[in-house]
């Protein structure tokens, strides 16, 4: 396929709005007279709530109204951003209550003020008086599984929220086969998203009696009705609306503030309020990553052939479901067509603790699992003296494998070339060579691990989304999409896919990047990487839909067919000759203004895309290990992704820059603590919470394989999440290679790699 | 949130002595970089505020007739780092300055807000303990000028009178002339951190001898220390790795490291030997010693 404005580095639709200050976040939106919300917190890690005494704060000037669980309805509720299920086998766990009559971590929302500024608000906190019952609690999973632990929600009185086996083949079987059996156990930490703007909102009850809420939201269709269900109001009463925002990484695909931000607003009659959390509130009261403690068994032959894999995640949810078990499930779905073992059993566990709710993030389950997988084949293929990259490529899997579970068949395979690409791109042989005998203090070594990602959620998920395209007298158009531009870019690509299908130059595509759930089309939201793959559908057929109503006026006034013709640069042509027949503004004025048969042209798309397409890709690392200090530094690092059709090479890189550097914080840096005598957060705050900045950020290399997937509307794959998969193994494989210490748990931080250096004698 | 009560900007020193004098809850705020901090941590509550950024001369960095060093308290590190003065005499201190936060700190931060909110991990406080700096107090009762390693009196805590101001930081010419020195800002990020560790040292060679050796740790005691073992058994010893390694092994006898989520003891007082030992081997190479390995 030949395109004119796909693939092209098309400057990003929001990026005048975005450096010179114009474009409009939740809290630079402001209404008269708007109050302020704040949340009372539990101090303990597992609390039962017996009274709360809210006389004092109610009587401080300036505080409109304070509300507790018992001001609230008993609606138990689910928050994470999936589309309903009709189902009610396939939902998400209600557990929940805006405000909780038991505290379940430390952090948790008992009480709530609404005052006329945040000073006030926070001083009305202090005078609200609540009497606890303190009870034990438990923060490990494997701890909170056994008998006799703290029961988190009485629904699971052993604590798990989901555990479920998957099987192909027989591993029973295989591994009787084996010649050799390996054995390793990974671990992962709590993180989080970090996203610059955090989670705010406003609500206002408007003059027809709806509940209007402006929120920094990844899913503003989902938030609707999970707000609905939180305050047992019918969904049609309620409006999100979703300005720009900056970032979510799947924080903010989950409903977090928007109820209880219309809660405050309904406790004051409907006038406005902020309710906007701080970075330590961030921290503890949204969503975090999974950390994950995973049991890998794996049989192989002597040749080198991976027959079966036994994979057990223990995954620490914290106290509320939020997305729960399905991060697990989901993850086990894509990393099954990587390697071509024979037999596989997956058996997450997820279980609840008195820690901070794990939900989405970035990738969803997948950095834990390719953490784990990743390193046991890198320590696999050293135990049997094999060049891990040989054995990686012996074992991968092949075009028109099909996955038993989900069906889902990989179409294209570039992972190959992207081995070859990442190898050349560090110079690895080279290296490897030169970097053989190292005895100095500073120490250089090479890593690489390799993943596999889905684009979309289905066939576990469901996949709709919606588009509308509206030409104006001029012939261009405004593209109202319900996919969320959340800083990743797609209000910029779906704008490129709608031009390239009308024959537009990309200017004249205007996308509306605000969505309003009473205007939008209808569409999940951003996440799962699915908004190039799936939203990109419904835009294709929004735009050949409106393309095909230009051409019927054309073809009316010609006399030629439809098929005869096409739309280039804005011109009607004769698809033979090349010639102009008309202008599109021709077109689109008859449209608007011929007497007879006016009808302004319009677009309308709904597409329920029900196929996925499996996507690859490699990181290549080199190191430089302190021996004395423990410090890891990144030497060089290449992303070289199978993400078919790249859309716009800029976001690409954009994307992989991004994916890399949270990749890097997660390998050796970044993680959430808390003191195990009272489950507090240590390091809620950027201080202590070592975010990477960009002076510990390297210079980021790339590369794109692109093979056209035929079930993508333009050969597209997923490519935002996929960036932020491979690099903490890669580091980790690097480490080893320069040091010959594995280390089996992230983040490796100077103090760990002190700690292993001197239980391995090097120090 | 900022509980700020009312903020007074007086433009003269004599003025702003007056009114912490006749209001001893008056918070002096310089660059706001800690103090707005703690007011939003609320560890501050219903604050009123005297600034000094309106007293002309405060920020000015000079050497006085007899050499002395004079850092006015207002000077913030991106003046610091980009002085000519500093960088021609006082190279640890530009060092240790640009290792400050980020640049929108160093535009802010001040070096007496440094020094007077007391911070164990304070970067500038290391290294002016290595220079022998001394600060010069001003109060109703008039001037004093105290050494700064007698102003650290705990964690957080510095001994400043009430209604008294730090107008500036004195580094006495044998403090610095003829020096070289090394700072290193162990942290877990390049940027926007706070030490782990910070080791000063400052010496002075002849004959391939140290004739004078001064070590600072940062965040290794409730206070910045000095190592004065460690710099009395240098004293006339030869530059060599296996006396510089030395040297590092005493330097840990001064600490007192404790454990703690950021860091264990054990890693601080590995951190103390190797980074002391680093430090003042880079402060020989840059004496025109060579590297020694
Ligand atoms: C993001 C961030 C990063 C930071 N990074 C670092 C870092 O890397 N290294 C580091 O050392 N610090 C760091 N800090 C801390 C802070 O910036 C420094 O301590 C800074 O030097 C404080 O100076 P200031 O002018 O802002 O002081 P202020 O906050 O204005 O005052 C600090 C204290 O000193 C008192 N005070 C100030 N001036 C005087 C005076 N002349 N006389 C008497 N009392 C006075 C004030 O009353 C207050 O108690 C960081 C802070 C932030 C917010």
């Amino acid at each position: 396929m030949a395109f004119e404005i796909v693939g092209k580095r098309a400057v990003r639709k929001d990026a005048a709005a975005k450096v010179t200050g114009r474009a409009k976040y939740a809290d630079d939106f402001f209404e008269r007279d708007m109050l302020v919300g704040k949340v009372l917190r539990s101090p303990y890690a597992h609390a039962i709530v017996k009274s709360i005494d809210t006389g004092k704060a109610k009587a401080l000037p300036g505080v409109e109204a304070v509300i507790t669980h018992e001001d609230l309805p008993k609606l138990k509720y689910a928050t994470a951003g999936h589309p309903w299920s009709l189902d009610p086998g396939h939902r998400d766990v209600a557990d929940r209550y805006i405000l909780t009559d038991k505290a379940r971590y430390v952090g948790d929302g008992v009480a709530a003020v609404v005052a006329v500024d945040a000073l006030t608000a926070e001083k009305a906190l202090k005078l609200i008086e609540v009497e606890y019952e303190v009870l034990p609690f438990v923060l490990d999973p494997e701890k909170a599984m056994l008998p006799g632990a703290p029961v988190i929600h009485e629904e699971r009185p052993d604590n798990i929220l989901g555990a479920t086996s998957e099987e192909i083949g027989n591993i029973e079987e295989d591994f009787k086969k084996a010649d050799y059996i390996f054995e390793g156990v990974y671990e992962t930490s709590i993180v989080q998203h970090c996203h610059l703007e955090i989670q705010s909102a406003y609500a206002y009850v408007d003059a027809d009696g709806r509940i209007v809420i402006v929120s920094s939201t990844q899913i503003p269709h989902i938030a609707r009705r999970i707000v609905g269900q939180a305050l047992g109001v019918p969904w049609g009463q309620i409006r999100v609306i979703k300005p720009y925002i900056g970032g979510g990484f799947g924080n903010k695909q989950d409903v977090v503030v928007e109820p209880l931000a219309a809660a405050m607003s309904l406790a004051v009659n409907g006038r406005p309020v902020r309710f906007a959390l701080t970075r330590e509130e961030c921290f503890v009261d949204t969503r975090t990553r999974h950390a994950m403690k995973l049991y890998l068994k794996t049989a192989v032959t002597k040749e080198g052939k991976l027959l079966s894999l036994h994979m057990k995640p223990i995954c620490n949810n914290g106290a509320y479901a939020s997305h729960g078990h399905t991060v697990a499930l989901s993850a086990g779905g894509k990393f099954r067509l990587l390697y071509d073992f024979n037999s596989m059993k997956y058996e997450p566990k997820t279980v609840y603790t008195n820690l901070p709710s794990a939900g989405a993030m970035r990738a969803y389950g997948c950095p834990q699992i390719f953490y784990a997988l990743e390193s046991h084949i890198e320590d696999i293929a050293r135990e049997m003296k094999i060049d891990p990259i040989e054995f990686r490529k012996q074992n991968l899997i092949s075009v028109g494998k099909k996955d038993p579970h989900s069906d889902i068949v990989v179409r294209t395979f570039g992972l190959r070339e992207c081995i070859e690409k990442g190898k050349q791109l560090i110079k690895w042989d080279e290296k490897l060579e030169k970097y053989k005998e190292q005895k100095g203090i500073k120490r250089r070594g090479l890593g690489m691990a390799c993943f596999s990602y889905a684009s979309g959620t289905y066939p576990h998920g469901f996949e709709i989304a919606g588009a509308r395209v509206v030409m104006n007298q001029d012939g261009s158009v405004q593209l109202q999409v319900g996919a969320t531009e959340i800083g990743q870019g797609s209000d910029t690509v779906l704008s490129q896919i709608a031009a390239e299908v009308l024959g537009l130059p990309y200017d004249m595509v205007h996308v509306v990047s605000q969505q309003d759930t009473d205007i939008t089309p209808f569409d999940l939201g951003a996440y799962a990487s699915r908004q190039t793959f799936v939203s990109g559908a419904a835009v294709k057929k929004a735009a050949e839909e409106a393309k095909r109503k230009v051409l019927e006026i054309a073809a009316w006034k010609t006399g030629l067919s439809i098929e005869e013709m096409d739309i280039k640069s804005a011109r009607i042509v004769e698809r033979k000759s090349g010639s102009e027949i008309c202008t599109l503004e021709d077109i689109a004025m008859e449209s608007y203004y011929d007497r007879l048969n006016a009808a302004p042209i319009e677009g309308n798309a709904s597409a329920n895309v029900r196929t996925n397409a499996m996507a690859y890709g490699v990181t290549f690392a080199e190191v430089e290990v302190d021996m004395e200090t423990g410090r890891i530094e990144i030497i060089e690092i290449y992303n070289v992704h199978d993400s078919g059709v790249i859309i716009n090479p800029l976001l690409a890189e954009g994307q992989v820059h991004g994916g890399v550097s949270m990749g890097l914080g997660y390998a050796l840096s970044e993680q959430l603590l808390f003191d195990t005598n009272t489950g507090r957060p240590l390091n809620n705050n950027f201080l202590d919470y070592k975010l990477q900045t960009i002076m510990d950020t390297p210079d980021v290399g790339y590369a794109f394989v692109q093979i056209p997937d035929p079930e993508g509307s333009v050969g597209q794959k997923s490519l935002g999440e996929n960036t932020t998969i491979s690099t903490a193994p890669a580091v980790r494989n690097a480490v080893l290679n320069a040091t010959g210490i594995a280390f089996n748990k992230i983040p490796m931080t100077p103090q760990t790699v002190f700690e292993k250096l001197k239980q391995n004698g090097l120090l | 949130m900022y509980d700020i009560v009312g903020i007074e900007s007086p433009d003269t020193l004599e003025a702003a002595i007056e009114m912490l004098s006749n209001n001893p809850n008056l918070k002096i705020i310089a660059g706001g970089t800690d103090v707005l901090v703690q007011m939003r941590n609320g560890a501050l509550e219903e604050i009123a505020l005297l600034s000094l950024r309106n007293i002309p001369g405060m920020a000015d960095i000079r050497i006085m007739d007899n050499g002395t060093i004079s850092i006015g308290a207002m000077a913030t590190f991106a003046e610091i780092f980009r002085s000519s003065i500093i960088n021609e005499h006082l190279p640890v201190l530009s060092e240790a300055a640009v290792s400050v936060g980020g640049p929108q700190i160093r535009n802010m931060a001040t070096i007496g807000g440094n020094i007077c909110n007391g911070a164990v991990s304070a970067d500038s406080a290391t290294t002016l303990f290595a220079y022998n700096a001394e600060l010069k107090l001003l109060s109703r009762e008039g001037e004093r000028t105290v050494p700064i390693e007698e102003f650290y009196a705990g964690p957080g805590k510095v001994n400043l009178q009430p209604a008294e101001i730090l107008t500036a930081i004195l580094i006495p010419e044998t403090g610095y002339r003829k020096t070289s020195g090394c700072y290193i800002k162990h942290s877990t990020r390049k940027a926007m951190d706070i030490a782990m560790l910070g080791v000063s040292v400052v010496c002075k060679t002849a004959g391939g001898k140290f004739t004078d050796v001064r070590i600072a740790l940062g965040v290794a005691a409730p206070v910045p220390i000095r190592c004065r073992e460690a710099e009395a058994y240098a004293i006339g010893k030869e530059t060599s790795s296996e006396i510089i390694r030395e040297i590092g092994r005493y330097a840990v006898r001064a600490s007192r490291a404790r454990d703690s989520w950021r860091a264990s003891k054990a890693y601080r007082e590995h951190l103390i030997e190797v980074l002391v030992f680093r430090a003042l081997k880079e402060a020989v190479i840059r004496d025109g010693g060579e590297d020694i390995g």
